[in-house]
Parts: structure tokens; sequence; C-alpha cells
């Protein structure tokens, strides 16, 4: 595959292993293990019965009438909101704690953003019979309150981060620190396709199922494989990266990121990483950053904890910096108005960060055309936001 | 031979390192507290240059680093700081910091600098060893420059025996799997992990940092090295408004 990881770790010139010699022999672990371990049949066996059974998929992919009708298009929702836990990021966890069961572990730790990555975890972890630690930004601890009680209530615990702008860059600081001061029993679940090699494409390999089922369900009603555009949101950019899976070497097919601009643009309150960032070194990997001219990563800003992080993963600055995809950005205001008009037409509330996905059919040359949107998310952790929003 | 490799074919133990990060308490202390460790006989010093998001360090460099960067430090001012210290001192100096800023400064123009201003070494915890040796290892070795690596204590004897060969100076042993900043406590498995370094015979001398924090644990980690690196706690002892003298009753009560 073209825009495959290579052997040394990078997509194009981005990725790469940037850590400290403290966590390189877990790295070395991984990366000398995961793909020999994800590979074997024992393993897909209890991934694909996990994912069967009790996350379960495969998610459906709809054709929202109403909103095909309001576009021109042929809109097809896959339905990740519909997974156990509310979002895609069980995908990853379910394959990340059986990787950790195979090298044994016996805890885990994770960051989380909007805390669908932290649910995701602590859920697995209660499945697993396994402790769990999870790092949250206070900002995020407000903002995403139903699941930080979700997680306690799994058995997860949460600890608040208050430095930097006490949101999802801040977390995985922390958890990379706490991965450092606990390495030997301890298994970092990434929560998205960022950090070091092998996490990006170990991540997006968990995610794959969502193209894997679009291949097939896809040649069902539309009698082929592929859509002519593929919508997802782009926070570190894992549901993207597994609904763009099967199809990165498909050129016909458009695919299309849709990152945060919070404020805007020029606002400096802002997550649109393509637009704002410049090549440097975050978390592990060498990708797209906002920063300033001295290399200070600057605090991003969106409406959704998801989205709120300045950077993406690797491969996105691959796809972005090679021309093989497209990234736009949605304020805030406009996410939050799609996510009230997906909600309308089609009677379901999206996430925040899944609703900026949706605001965006006005700049696309979508005219009957195939689409499909990946709908990562519901909304009921995001419940408050809409609430205090109000306009509905 | 640069001023570090100097140092050990002088010195062989008690070495004393210090870390510091420029721009902290206030922007203009670098000289000054480099001024006064030299006078006050520390062996080396280890200038930090902040980073927004450093992952490898507990809350008092984070703290340290946080405010240097509001104080304006960026590696153009330190530069800037440090263009004339080879006229005040020779003691060894190295910088320290993660790649991102220098990244965006500019491998080449980075190490132009560093000849300009005399300076002997980097350490860069977050930079791999291959790009070290694409990027940096050339113009390092024309120039005399030390490289200065970390191992762990879940460093394998290989990759440390790879290391020891790619350095230069000294190699940074982390005493224990932290962050910087945890208190050291010299376990059995600490000294067993020391012990295994020296059986290796490395090239390179060893100096021993993280939770490096009085005279005790100074000693302690000099029994298994040519010396040790104290960062956090001299960073804490620093006071804002009576420099000369904090910085100087620190290293009293460690020597
Ligand atoms: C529903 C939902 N969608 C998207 C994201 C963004 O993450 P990613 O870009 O990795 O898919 C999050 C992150 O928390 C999320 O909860």
């Amino acid at each position: 595959m073209k825009y495959d990881v290579n052997k040394t770790g990078y997509y194009g010139k981005f990725g790469g292993s940037y850590i400290p010699e403290m966590l390189y022999s877990n790295i070395e672990e991984l990366n000398k293990n995961y793909l020999s371990i994800i590979n074997t049949k024992s393993f897909n066996k209890n991934f694909n019965y996990l994912l069967k059974h009790y996350v379960g998929r495969p998610t459906p992919l709809y054709f929202a009438k109403r909103l095909s009708k309001k576009y021109g298009s042929k809109i097809y929702l896959k339905r990740e909101d519909l997974c156990h836990t509310g979002a895609h990021k069980i995908n990853n966890t379910v394959g990340q704690i059986l990787l950790a069961k195979e090298l044994k572990k016996s805890k885990i730790v994770a960051e989380t953003g909007a805390g669908q990555h932290g649910v995701a975890t602590a859920t697995v972890c209660s499945l697993m019979g396994m402790d769990c630690i999870i790092y949250m930004g206070e900002v995020d601890i407000s903002r995403q309150r139903p699941n930080v009680e979700r997680m306690k209530i799994l058995g997860a615990e949460v600890r608040s981060v208050t430095s930097g702008s006490k949101t999802l860059k801040d977390a995985t600081n922390e958890a990379m620190r706490h991965w450092i001061n606990n390495p030997n029993d301890t298994h970092y679940i990434i929560g998205s396709v960022v950090g070091p090699h092998p996490y990006p494409d170990m991540v997006a390999r968990f995610q794959s199922v969502i193209s894997e089922e679009l291949l097939l369900q896809l040649k069902e009603v539309e009698g082929r494989e592929y859509p002519d555009y593929i919508l997802a949101c782009v926070g570190g950019g894992s549901n993207a990266a597994g609904i763009y899976y099967h199809y990165l070497d498909n050129l016909k097919v458009n695919l299309v990121g849709i990152e945060a601009a919070g404020l805007g643009i020029e606002s400096k309150k802002s997550a649109a990483t393509t637009q704002l960032g410049k090549e440097g070194v975050l978390h592990g990997s060498k990708t797209l950053l906002m920063q300033d001219e001295n290399g200070q990563v600057t605090e991003p800003y969106s409406i959704s904890a998801g989205l709120d992080y300045p950077g993406i993963g690797p491969l996105h600055a691959h796809l972005y910096d090679s021309k093989r995809g497209q990234y736009l950005s949605v304020e805030d205001n406009d996410a939050m108005k799609a996510g009230i008009e997906l909600s309308r037409l089609e009677g379901i509330i999206p996430a925040i960060e899944t609703a900026h996905a949706f605001a965006v059919f006005d700049r696309l040359n979508i005219k009957d055309k195939v689409v499909v949107v990946n709908l990562s998310g519901r909304g009921d952790k995001d419940l408050e936001t809409y609430i205090k929003w109000g306009k509905y | 031979m640069n001023r570090i490799n100097k140092l050990f074919s002088e010195k062989k133990k008690n070495i004393l390192s210090i870390y510091f990060t420029a721009g902290y308490p206030n922007i203009n202390d670098t000289v000054e507290i480099i001024k006064t460790l030299d006078e006050c006989g520390v062996d080396m010093i280890e200038v930090g240059m902040p980073f927004s998001d450093p992952i490898a360090d507990g809350p008092t460099i984070q703290e340290s680093s946080n405010r240097a960067i509001e104080n304006g430090m960026n590696i153009k001012v330190l530069f800037k700081q440090l263009l004339n210290i080879r006229k005040i001192t020779q003691i060894p100096i190295i910088l320290m910091g993660y790649i991102n800023p220098l990244y965006q400064y500019g491998y080449t123009n980075f190490i132009e600098k560093l000849i300009e201003c005399g300076i002997d070494g980097v350490i860069l915890p977050d930079l791999p060893l291959d790009d070290y040796l694409v990027s940096f290892k050339e113009l390092f070795d024309k120039n005399n420059l030390s490289y200065i690596s970390l191992v762990s204590p879940n460093t394998s004897a290989e990759r440390i025996s790879k290391i020891d060969k790619i350095s230069n100076g000294f190699i940074y042993v982390v005493s224990s799997s932290s962050i910087t900043g945890k208190k050291s406590i010299f376990s059995d498995n600490q000294v067993e992990y020391f012990n295994r370094i020296n059986e290796l015979k490395l090239i390179n001398p060893t100096i021993i940092g993280f939770g490096i924090s009085d005279k005790k644990s100074f000693q302690v980690a000099c029994n298994y090295s040519n010396g040790a690196i104290i960062g956090t706690k001299f960073i804490q002892s620093i006071s804002k408004s009576k420099l000369r003298e904090s910085v100087k009753n620190y290293i009293s009560s460690i020597r």
C-alpha cells in the first residue's frame, strides 16, 4: 500500500519514534511484537468475537434520506455511534487490551479528551479485570462530566491534569509521564493515530474494521465497494484513519478530513492543525503541529474536547502533504448547527466532534455523488454543551 | 578534546554537574547562574532549553520551563546570552532540550551557534539515534562536540554498547525508571543496575542523574559512577531575589 507506514515507522516524512530512552524498551517491545501478535489466528478470533458480541459490530450503514435530499446527494452514515460506549474508540481499546494481555501487562494507562476513549478504555479494563488510570484535563473534566462519572462507575481512576491548557495535549503528556514511571507492568493505550511508531499504525489497523465493513455494505446497496466521498472529523485522526484505511489507494475516493476551527482560523482560538500547523515533533512523532516560531506548542481551542488537540496523526499529515486527502475546518457555531440539523433531519444527535463532519456538505461538489460520513459518536456526553449553546 | 573530555581526563570521581532551565527565574539570569556555579567549584553545567511539553520532566522542571518561556526565553535569546560566555568561564557547558524547538531553529544553524558560543555538547532526550547519525554526527565529530545519550534501567546491554559507541563525553545514567524530580532511594535494584553498567566497561565515563537531591544521594551516586547531575533540587533552591546567595548555599550543602 502506497500510503502505508514504511519499515522505519514513517508515512512519507512524518511519523517516527521521538521518545526519551526511558520509553525505548517499551516501544521496541511493541514494535517487535505488534504485527506478529495481531496477525495470529487466536488474536483475530478473540478480537472479532468481542467486536461482534461485545461492541455490537458490524455497525449499520444507514442511508440518510432527508439529509440526502437536502444536499442533493446520496449520503450514508457509518453508525459508529451505535458501538458499545457510543463511539468508534472502543474498536481500538478492545484490540489494545488483547495486545496488552499478550504482552503480560497488568495495568493500563490512557489519556482522554472527550472522555470517549477514557470510557472505552475503562470498559475493556473492567472486562479484562485490569487496573485502569485515565488522565484527563481539568477543562475536559468539567465539559464532559457524564463521561467522567461513567469511567468512575466502571472502576477507573480518573486523574485531573492541570498543566498547560488542561486539555487533551496535557493529558497525553501526563499519560506518557506515567508510563515512563511505570514501564514494566503498564501498557499505554493511546486513543488516536498519534504517538510514536508503532502506535499510529496499530491504532489505524484496529480501526480499519470500519472500512472493511464499509466495502461489503456499500457493495450491497450501491453495487460498488467504494463511495465518491468519505467524510470524517479529525482530532488525532483515528475514526478518519479507520474509515479511510481500505480506500487509501483507491484514488476514485475523495478523502475529506474535517478539523475544528474553533472560533475561527484567525482567532488564535482554533485547533485546525493542517491550516495552522508546521512540521514538528510532539508526543513521539514528527507531524504537523500548531506551534509558535520558537517551536513551543500552541494551546489549541475547540468547543469539542475530542478535537481540541494541536497536532494530527502522521498518516494524516502525509495525506495532507501529498494531497491525497483534503482537509477542511469548521467553526464551533457551524458544527453546533450541523449537529442540530442532523438531529432534526435524521433523529440522531451526534457527538460535537462528529458534528463537524456534517458541516461541510455545501463546500464540496457532492451533487448526485455517493457520500459516506463517519458518524463517529453519539451526543449524549455533549448534552451540557448543546444546552449551553441553546439554539435549538 | 573538548572541555568535557578534558574534565574527565583530569578528574575521575565526584564530578558535580548542575542542570538549570535557561530563563528561570528571570530571563537574564543564565550567565549569572553559570558564573556563580563556576565560582562554587561545580564541574560541569547543563543549560536546559525550555519546551512547552517536556514529557520526561516532573512538575518542577515543567514549571521552570513554563516560566522561562513566559519570560521570553528561546534558543535565539539563549545563544545571544551565551555568545561571550567563554570570556568568563571555561567550565564545560552542555545544552539540553527537547527536539522540536531545535527542529524549528534548524539543526545546522544550531550546530553553528554551539561552535560560535563555545558550547561543548548536547543532550537531546527525544532525538532518535538514527536521526543523530544522519543530521548531527558528521558536524559534531568535525567540531569536537559531545553527544551525550541517556540510558535507563530498561536499556538492554546491547543497546547500551551501541549508545556508548555513538556517544562522546559521557553516558547519562538515568537512576531509575522515572521522570525527573522523583527522589532516588537507591534500592537494591538500582544498585544492581549501576553495577551492571560498570561491568560493561564502557568507553565513556558515566554520570548518574534524575532524583539526586542532596549530599547523601550525591555521594551514593558517585560510588557507582564518575559523578552525578542535580537538576530539580537545584532549581527548587534558587531564589529569584537572592540569586547568587541561594546558588552558593545550595552548592555548599552538596560539597
Ligand atoms: C465521537 C468522537 N469522534 C471523534 C473523536 C476524535 O478522535 P479521532 O480523530 O482520533 O477520531 C473523538 C475523540 O474523543 C470522539 O469522541
